[in-house]
């Protein structure tokens, strides 16, 4: 157990976050019930993107933990854009 | 040999074990990754049948679910929180409240799919063989993603039990709770994947 293994995270902590967590799933439902054409995939992804980078940070304690590990999950996010930008590329130019 | 004092090491490396269960994530985020990528790519293809598809799920029984999964994967770190604590009492309570949440989302999936099944839609049904091609594909990808998550919880409860019983017997104390750390990452990791699942499944407009 080194300085990021003793890290402590307090209930009032974590019930914040999920109150946050449920405000952005209820935002995401309204916000999906008008159509803005293109806008909403983009806002919903938003949405979700924001609260899976809550679940990561807050409750997987990826905030504590070391530079390596939050290095290493930030590269397998950029790594899965990167496989759906090159994808979209090839299917928007054949 | 009487005078001595017998000192056992236990040789164990918790970061070494919270990494390996990272590197696993991994592997489970590219794999429900790679489904994302084909659903992006035929919603593309056919936004109407996804669209359309989209309005056959109900998005209330989706936003419980979400509810109550965000719910669980909070009872889960709060688990964490009371062992570290060293509060045994309250961390079991709340490995037996996410275990509940969990079940519960299983029985609204399984109301959920019960119905779709009863319309005979389900894969390889005789009514899937004549649906359009988009909505076929919708269908598809809908019962193939949601299944996988689904089969994601039931490991996950399995797993979450063998850490209740282990928190029970005492073998996982407050001064090593790697296991029940692993099992609380396993299962917020089954939390994020629904988060992208539910606007991308039920909200298509």
């Amino acid at each position: 157990m080194s300085n990021n293994g003793s890290h402590i995270t307090e209930y009032k902590v974590l019930a914040r976050v999920l109150l946050v967590l449920m405000f952005f799933t209820f935002l995401t439902i309204s916000v999906t019930s008008y159509n803005l054409a293109s806008f909403t995939v983009t806002i919903a992804l938003l949405i979700a993107g924001f609260k899976g980078f809550m679940v990561l940070t807050y409750f997987m304690h990826l905030k504590y933990e070391s530079l390596l590990l939050r290095l290493l999950v930030s590269m397998i996010f950029l790594l899965f854009a990167a496989i759906v930008l090159i994808t979209f590329i090839d299917y928007s130019y054949r | 040999m009487s005078e001595h004092t017998t000192h056992i090491e236990e040789h164990r490396d918790d970061e070494a074990s919270k990494l390996g269960m990272w590197l696993f994530i991994f592997t489970e985020l590219l794999l429900f990754g790679g489904l994302f990528l084909v659903y992006s790519i035929y919603r593309a293809q056919y936004p109407t049948n996804f669209h359309e598809g989209s309005l056959e799920l109900s998005v209330t029984i989706g936003a419980i679910n979400t509810i109550v999964l965000l719910f669980s994967s909070m009872t889960i770190a709060m688990a964490l929180t009371a062992m570290q604590k060293d509060n045994k009492k309250l961390a079991l309570r709340m490995i037996a409240i996410t275990l509940v949440m969990a079940l519960i989302f299983l029985i609204n999936k399984y109301f959920e799919w019960g119905a779709k099944i009863h319309h005979g839609l389900y894969p390889g049904s005789d009514l899937m063989a004549l649906l359009e091609r988009g909505h076929l594909l919708y269908f598809s990808l809908y019962f193939f993603m949601t299944g996988l998550h689904a089969l994601h919880i039931i490991v996950g409860m399995i797993l979450l039990i063998v850490v209740y019983f282990k928190v029970k017997n005492g073998s996982i104390h407050h001064k090593k709770y790697v296991l029940l750390e692993n099992g609380a990452l396993y299962w917020h990791l089954v939390d994020l994947i629904w988060i992208f699942l539910f606007p991308l499944m039920y909200l298509i407009t």
